[in-house]
């Protein structure tokens, strides 16, 4: 933290220095405490029996569960973040459209499924595709999560790209029709171009949430890292020890998206090419690194 | 970072993508139906000493009898390909011709049998309670009451133990194995299916003589061989799953797989055929 | 229609839609402000772990917190959160509970930090103003900061609660009877029945989750703070 994040106190002093060395001290100990408690009450349901933990970490653990549970979340998610975005273009496009049926057709598309819980749309899919049988029964999990995903996250990066488009300085657009574009070459060749530049670190951090979501693949058996760790339970006998590493292994990969994410970000303000404010917020920061845009909306998953 | 940029990175993420699920597919089963040089069929995955994946082997009580009709319908146990039949996806694999045959807990029903034909029943299941070792429920009587019941969420055992039982409490999750750990560590007090699936997670290794089945059968489960519509290998199945009782065999799979499982002597075993249409 | 309405319990499962909904966003607002506050403190310790808290849960499937606090929370640590006599039965009541809880904690680390993004739009001005007649950090977060940072957060935290109403469907992964356990019971029971279903629900979740949209917006002009 630099020293301008500290407006909101005074530098501690040394006699204020020591006591947070006192309530840090304090809260490691209660941190402490809490830990051995559950670990204690864990061990009273012969939870940390220490075969159950090896067989959750061990090598055909990792073959048989985790690397490919981890393989199918990456999959699920790549091909949602790609089909997503290309759908949100569409979208956006369509929305911002001179053609009145299209830019109903494309708010209507967008306000309902931003509505609908990704889960809701998931289990539909499935279900439907089950019902129909037009493809292979080990792909209508993978179609219905990356269904689910797509509804959702194409809606909402449609709305990115629109707010990005707003946000620009009216003189783009007006440049664009001066030199002889229609309205709608100007969109595509000026404003959206900008706009994706512009949303490309809540691009990656939508990944982190397409990523969390696509736990949802669970409830319709998606061989995805959360059904894999179930099923490791069962084949295992310890259920919530395969629960356990599914979590760090999340935490793990979205933490890496994130540093990415923040990665991009900081690399795209250096070079300045960042399409104009779209936030004053950033021009004044209290609280360090900026809190990044309100895109990244709490993931269910 | 350029448009051109933005769409590159687009680019390399589809190709990215496009491996991964290259990859992703050559972990799972060659689909197709039997066309002479092998047979796929239908299990679970994940249900422990029934249908479970054991690394890249399958083993259980249905993957033992599976194998035993299939050699006698004359195929190697190399020749036959395991795919995992979930239970909402059972019907549509066998219409859609992706599965040969499926042996997946799968209980002859008349709903069922609009779709599909089957073979046997091969085994009478029954509904029953699993409880930890210690416990003092005996069977569904008073026992039971006010006590906390596990099951998976939508299944009909749930309601059936509810309608016996009206104090009983309901806990439902996706899956048995969750049910079978808090029983085992004493959170619940019963799990409740088909009593050959219990006797599943009463001899894994981890539950080992910290769970017990309690009390009689309270339903009648036929589980049959699910086939195609119409199949014309059904009544050669019937005859093969009542060879596989006469000579032993089936006594043997279940002792393989369940230990001492002590399964209905009265209902089984059943008389196979009639459900072929 | 009045099949799935009745039978299959949407309409209850809306009701318990609602319910959760209600609650979690209460507790998470409560939990969210509480960490935001420990980010934003002179104690090296409690930004620490007010950070962890934000990087740990954000980071963690949903569907896997819910289900930790039914088989972690009650079922290894043995916390209950309801009487064995609970009106409406224990394990029901347990379960609400749980996940509430789940969903607290979850959208608690969006909550705090929609608030630090609303800390964000308050000129630095106003904390040195603060700062300079005398005001400790406590009585500055709480007369000067606070209350400027959530009239700024107003759109944020709105996202937080329509995402909110649409998480509580990840309750069903604990048995909670709402919309998403009723969805799928259809879909195994009455297959023909699941594009009703699905339209009704679809629906439902729309007219819950539109005016919330529309009150963000609303507010978040009204209550704007001019700079």
């Amino acid at each position: 933290m630099s020293a301008k994040t500290n407006v909101l106190f005074d530098l501690p002093g040394p006699k204020a220095r020591s006591r947070h060395r006192l309530l840090a001290v304090v809260g490691a100990v209660v941190l402490l405490a809490l830990l051995a408690w559950v670990l204690v009450r864990m061990d009273d349901k012969g939870q940390l029996d220490p075969d159950k933990w090896l067989r959750v970490v061990s090598g055909e653990a990792w073959r048989y569960y985790f690397v490919p549970g981890l393989r199918s979340t990456l999959v699920a998610a790549a091909l949602a973040i790609i089909i997503s975005m290309g759908l949100a273009l569409g979208l956006a496009m369509a929305r911002m459209s001179d053609n009145a049926v299209l830019r109903w057709a494309a708010t209507l598309f967008v306000e309902f499924f931003r509505g609908v819980p990704v889960l809701i749309m998931m289990l539909f899919a499935f279900y439907f595709l089950v019902m129909m049988g037009w493809f292979p029964s080990d792909v209508n999990p993978l179609i219905g999560t990356v269904t689910g995903l797509v509804a959702y996250n194409s809606s909402v990066l449609a709305e990115v790209i629109r707010n990005g488009v707003a946000s620009l300085p009216a003189g783009q657009r007006e440049a664009g029709l001066s030199i002889g574009l229609s309205p709608s070459q100007t969109r595509r060749m000026i404003l959206v171009p900008q706009s994706l530049t512009a949303m490309m670190p809540s691009l990656v951090s939508q990944v982190i949430v397409i990523t969390k979501d696509s736990a949802l693949g669970y409830m319709i058996l998606y061989p995805e890292l959360v059904t894999s760790a179930r099923r490791l339970g069962s084949w295992a006998g310890a259920p919530f020890q395969a629960y356990v590493i599914a979590a760090v292994i999340f935490i793990i990969v979205n933490y890496g998206i994130d540093r990415l994410a923040r990665w991009v970000e900081t690399l795209q303000r250096r070079r300045g090419r960042s399409a104009g404010p779209i936030a004053d917020a950033e021009d004044v920061p209290m609280v360090g690194a900026g809190v990044r845009g309100t895109v990244n909306a709490p993931a269910g998953g | 970072m350029s448009t051109t940029t933005t769409l590159r990175l687009v680019a390399a993420g589809s190709i990215a993508a496009l491996a991964l699920t290259a990859c992703g597919s050559d972990g799972g089963s060659e689909s197709g139906s039997g066309d002479g040089d092998g047979i796929t069929i239908g299990i679970k995955f994940d249900q422990p000493g029934l249908g479970l994946k054991d690394g890249d082997t399958y083993k259980g009580m249905d993957v033992d009898v599976a194998t035993a009709i299939a050699e006698k319908l004359g195929y190697d146990a190399n020749q036959i390909t395991w795919q995992e039949a979930p239970s909402p996806q059972r019907e549509q694999l066998l219409k859609t011709g992706q599965v040969d045959m499926v042996v997946a807990t799968y209980s002859i029903t008349d709903k069922r049998k609009e779709e599909v034909s089957f073979a046997g029943p091969y085994f009478v299941a029954g509904q029953s309670l699993l409880v930890a070792a210690d416990s003092d429920i005996t069977g569904l009587n008073d026992t039971l009451d006010g006590k906390l019941v596990c099951s998976v969420t939508g299944s009909t055992s749930a309601q059936q133990i509810k309608d016996a039982v009206p104090g009983v409490e309901l806990q439902e999750y996706e899956t048995y194995s969750q049910c079978a750990d808090l029983v085992a560590n004493g959170t619940l007090d019963v799990l409740t299916t088909d009593d050959v699936i219990l006797a599943g997670y009463a001899n894994q290794a981890a539950y080992q003589g910290k769970l017990k089945l309690v009390g009689d059968t309270f339903s009648e489960e036929k589980y049959g061989i699910g086939l195609p519509k119409g199949s014309d290998q059904c009544e050669d199945i019937n005859g093969y799953i009542k060879e596989l009782w006469d000579d032993g065999t089936m006594e043997q799979i279940i002792a393989d797989n369940l230990g001492d499982f002590d399964y209905n002597k009265e209902l089984n075993p059943p008389e196979a055929g009639g459900n072929c249409t | 229609m009045q099949t799935i309405l009745q039978d299959f319990g949407l309409l209850a499962g809306f009701w318990m839609t609602i319910k959760l909904t209600f609650w979690s966003a209460i507790f998470s607002l409560v939990i969210g402000t509480f960490v935001a506050v420990m980010r934003l403190s002179p104690v090296g310790m409690l930004r620490q772990v007010g950070t962890a808290y934000v990087t740990l849960l954000r980071n963690t499937p949903l569907t896997l917190i819910i289900l930790f606090c039914s088989i972690g929370i009650y079922g290894q640590l043995g916390i209950v959160l309801a009487g064995r006599d609970a009106p409406g039965g224990f394990i029901d009541t347990n379960n609400f509970r749980l996940a509430i809880l789940g969903l607290s904690v979850y959208h608690a680390a969006f909550v705090c930090e929609a608030i630090r993004s609303g800390v964000n739009t308050i000129p630095i001005g106003q904390a040195e103003a603060a700062r300079s007649i005398g005001l400790t950090f406590g009585q500055s977060l709480r007369e000067i900061i606070l209350p400027q940072a959530f009239r700024g957060a107003i759109t944020p935290l709105g996202n937080t609660l329509i995402a909110l109403t649409k998480n509580t469907t990840i309750a069903a992964a604990i048995g909670v009877a709402e919309t998403a356990l009723v969805m799928k019971n259809v879909a195994e029971f009455d297959p023909g029945l699941l594009w009703t279903a699905f339209g009704l629900i679809a629906a439902g979740f729309v007219l819950l989750t539109v005016p919330m949209g529309l009150l963000t917006s609303h507010f978040a002009h009204k209550l704007a703070v001019r700079r």
